[in-house]
């Protein structure tokens, strides 16, 4: 029986996972912990509680975004390193607006919530441009913007958002994304409304890609500028919108940390890692919108489940962070699996 | 022992399909040997499984009289097989010589000795006539020497039976010339030759012998000598084909299409069309002629607005077009089969369908308020694909997966469709099998009957001769002559196409 190529798409970071874990016990085995108790602790500490699970949740929501963020412009052609500098920037501009006015929640916190989202699509322009215009190749643009958005928002929140503090004061209560309602049926976990905006701009995400006329010339670009340009598509301007909509969505993953789980913003030593987890929730994800939140909730449940396992199991929590990056090396040799999956699915004809 | 290498009864499959089934082909020691095939009947297949690529379910292999299991391309080499491949393997950064050894380096104390390798180089080359600067950078080196280089690379090797997969495909009338007297050359050393093609004119010119094989199956091994283009065509396409496609003769009407004094560069920013003047009617195809690389990419980019020109004016329907953007000039009556289907046709990642409608995509009815209606498009595209006989497995299938010829059709499908008043058709028979070409010829002619104009680019004499009525001779970025194909012949429109201006042509070029 030939495997159809659906099948192997999903197939593949499922077997990823597997082995991810599957290795993650021989460590755990050879450094003398005891494997089962800690996959107990993992599973507990991620869904063992209406708590945890609200917490999951809570960190998914920006997964699913900076993965949405990776996944699009991947899917056009273009790689978006730039995730984690656009979320910084998202996070930042949701903040200001969040403690800058006093305005009905209706208006207050829509507009802090797009101002992420202009924020993130501004910062994600400039590599879109050059890249357009100069042909400046938009990896290395955007990892230099990631560290500039860095020292620029801290620079924000030191002299503009306070006066020379670590961190901001908190939002307008008319800017948050908290919700008792959530918070209430979670046992007070952190749980917050941009929940839906994260699965509606999956929906959006979908839509556009596969449904619009632009996003079948993005798509289109993505592939092959030279038949693009020959079927008259404006192949500089594609290339710019696929980096603004992908600088949106990371910017909005901004807000979803500003405005949801935090409510202020504080001066960072380093980045958030958000943006870079987002490139493997992406490719865990297959680049679409469905595998994108699949792999946001699995990369959140773990995030979130280890750290019960120092507590339960006495493991580190380091070690969780090694599972997670067996997991990305896995998926990332894919082509590897998908082989093996090819030779198995072959013998089984004979 | 008669034979050099004997493939008996070779069977491959790929997951179902069967590629090869019980071919047979033995190749004698000193012949040149052609394996003649549509696209996509398996000739590839069946040389990829020689070289080790491939094995072959069933069947047997001997060289030299001794079964043999070759099991990749290193035992292939070792056995003194060597493959010319259609598309090049070489490092365009690296020299001629480098590229020879890559692989089979001459050291000395751990270092890679250049020299002695240069010199065998060069003495291999001067014992078969093939003339390369061992030094030369590839990427500064013209097609037909650099497939001299992939033959170096084969006899460096050692290989007495090399295998040419299409070698005339990218080459100018010139340098096939060349080709051809290396292949004697070869042949007199002692070497054996076997030529993948589907070009009857080179068979019936060079080889022994031929063996066709259709749709995956071998019909029969023929001598030259005892054939004729006519019955090897029908043996290779399984019905009678017309080389010569009957047309009456042209009724041209008004000026579709006026270029005055264009002048472009090229992307090295040399000019490359240096003040060309061409005029083209409704209802006649014009056959541009010429060695590849006198302007004909740029005279079409420039055209089709893919390019933009230095100055002059490009008039469709006494319109001026020139440096429009392409979607402007294609809205215009402009359909544009281009040169490079793979870079320009097609988004291979597409779907045959998605494909069909490159062009009219954002139009009513397959988008509106900027929603796709993909039903609307893969209707289109179902009758599309039967309309202009596109083999696929579904118009859900990959772009990518067709061979070239479907994919061919499939472009052209998509340009006529659009009913153009123009129809620029660049090399639109290129790597092409006879089945193929016939309807591509027929399609084209049917246009011009229609009252279309057609602009035929190509550098096949033989399909510029057959087709056009009234060809443009192009040589250094500009149209030398324009000749009736009734009253010229190939020599001389192969002089005129070197630069020999013909006497009185020259004058009245400016047409």
């Amino acid at each position: 029986m030939q495997m159809s190529s659906r099948m192997k798409n999903i197939l593949t970071p499922i077997i990823a996972v597997l082995l991810g874990v599957l290795v993650g016990t021989i460590i755990m085995i050879a450094s003398g912990y005891n494997a089962i108790t800690a996959y107990q602790a993992l599973w507990n500490g991620a869904f063992g509680d209406i708590y945890f699970i609200g917490e999951v949740i809570r960190q998914t929501i920006p997964y699913i975004l900076a993965g949405l963020a990776v996944a699009f412009a991947f899917k056009t052609g273009l790689f978006n390193i730039g995730v984690e500098g656009q979320l910084l920037m998202g996070w930042v501009a949701a903040i200001w607006v969040g403690v800058s006015f006093d305005l009905p929640k209706i208006i207050h916190l829509p507009l802090a919530v797009l101002a992420a989202g202009v924020a993130g699509a501004l910062w994600a322009f400039i590599p879109g441009y050059l890249k357009a215009r100069f042909r400046v190749h938009e990896v290395i643009v955007t990892i230099m913007l990631n560290h500039t958005a860095l020292y620029i928002t801290n620079q924000i929140i030191r002299s503009v958002l306070s006066d020379g503090k670590e961190r901001t004061d908190m939002i307008a209560d008319s800017a948050s994304l908290r919700s008792v309602f959530l918070e209430g049926i979670t046992d007070y976990s952190r749980m917050h409304w941009g929940i839906t905006i994260a699965i509606i701009c999956a929906i959006i995400m979908w839509f556009i890609l596969e449904k619009t006329t632009t996003g079948f010339e993005l798509r289109a670009v993505g592939f092959n500028e030279h038949a693009s340009q020959y079927a008259g598509m404006n192949v500089k301007r594609n290339i710019i919108l696929s980096m603004v909509i992908s600088g949106i969505f990371a910017g909005l993953a901004g807000a979803m940390e500003g405005l949801g789980t935090f409510g202020y913003m504080a001066v960072k030593g380093g980045f958030t890692g958000v943006g870079f987890d987002g490139i493997a929730v992406a490719l865990l994800g297959g680049n679409t919108a469905i595998g994108v939140v699949l792999a946001a909730l699995l990369f959140g449940g773990l995030k979130v489940g280890a750290l019960n396992m120092p507590l339960e199991a006495g493991v580190p929590n380091e070690l969780v962070d090694i599972i997670i990056a067996l997991i990305i090396i896995f998926v990332a040799s894919s082509y590897i699996i998908r082989w093996f999956i090819d030779r198995v699915s072959k013998k089984g004809v004979k | 022992m008669e034979y050099v290498i004997e493939m008996l009864n070779i069977r491959k499959e790929f997951s179902g399909f069967v590629a090869n089934d019980n071919i047979t082909l033995q190749l004698k020691k000193g012949e040149i040997h052609a394996l003649l095939g549509e696209n996509g009947a398996g000739k590839s297949t069946l040389m990829n499984v020689l070289f080790g690529l491939y094995q072959p379910e069933k069947g047997e292999i001997k060289v030299k009289g001794e079964t043999v299991k070759i099991t990749d391309p290193n035992v292939a080499n070792d056995l003194g097989i060597g493959m010319v491949h259609q598309h090049f393997m070489l490092v365009d950064t690296f020299t001629v010589t480098e590229n020879i050894i890559l692989g089979k380096e001459t050291t000395k104390g751990g270092v890679i000795d250049i020299k002695t390798a240069e010199d065998e180089v060069r003495k291999i080359s001067e014992r078969y006539g093939l003339a390369v600067d061992p030094q030369a950078k590839i990427s500064n080196i013209s097609v037909g020497m650099q497939q001299r280089v992939e033959i170096l690379k084969t006899l460096y090797r050692g290989a007495d039976i090399l295998i040419f997969d299409e070698p005339t495909a990218v080459l100018t009338p010139q340098e096939i010339k060349e080709l051809i007297q290396i292949f004697k050359t070869l042949i007199k050393e002692g070497k054996s030759i076997i030529l993948i093609t589907h070009k009857l004119k080179e068979i019936m010119e060079v080889c022994d012998r031929v063996t066709v094989i259709r749709k995956g199956k071998g019909i029969g091994t023929v001598n030259v000598n005892e054939t004729n283009p006519t019955d090897l065509a029908s043996l290779m396409v399984g019905r009678d084909v017309e080389f010569k496609t009957e047309k009456i003769d042209a009724t041209p009407g008004v000026e579709v299409l006026e270029i005055e004094n264009l002048k472009v560069k090229d992307s090295r920013g040399v000019q490359a069309i240096k003040g060309l003047n061409l005029s083209l009617r409704a209802g006649e195809i014009l056959g541009i002629a010429g060695v590849d690389g006198n302007g004909q990419t740029e005279l079409i980019e420039a055209i089709t607005g893919l390019r933009k020109a230095e100055s002059g004016s490009v008039k469709i329907n006494r319109k001026n077009v020139l440096n429009l953007p392409p979607r402007k000039v294609t809205e215009t009556g402009l359909g544009h089969i281009p040169q490079d289907r793979h870079k320009h046709g097609l988004v291979l990642n597409y779907t045959i369908g998605e494909n069909m409608v490159l062009q009219t995509y954002y139009q009513k009815p397959f988008s509106k308020s900027g929603v796709m209606n993909f039903k609307k498009i893969y209707d289109k595209a179902r009758n599309l694909i039967s309309e202009f006989d596109v083999r696929t497995p579904s118009e859900y299938t990959l772009a990518r997966a067709l061979s070239g010829g479907n994919q061919q059709k499939a472009i052209i499908g998509r340009e006529i469709d659009r009913n153009p008043d123009i129809l620029i058709a660049a090399q639109p028979t290129r790597g092409l099998d006879v089945g193929a070409i016939e309807f591509i010829h027929k399609r084209l002619i049917e246009q011009r009957d229609q009252g279309k104009a057609v602009l035929l680019v190509s550098f096949e004499l033989d399909e510029i001769m057959n087709v056009s009525d009234r060809i443009a001779v192009i040589y250094e970025g500009e149209i030398v002559a324009i000749v009736d194909p009734k009253e010229t012949t190939e020599q001389e429109l192969g002089l005129l196409m070197a630069g020999s201006k013909k006497k009185e042509a020259g004058e009245d070029a400016n047409v």
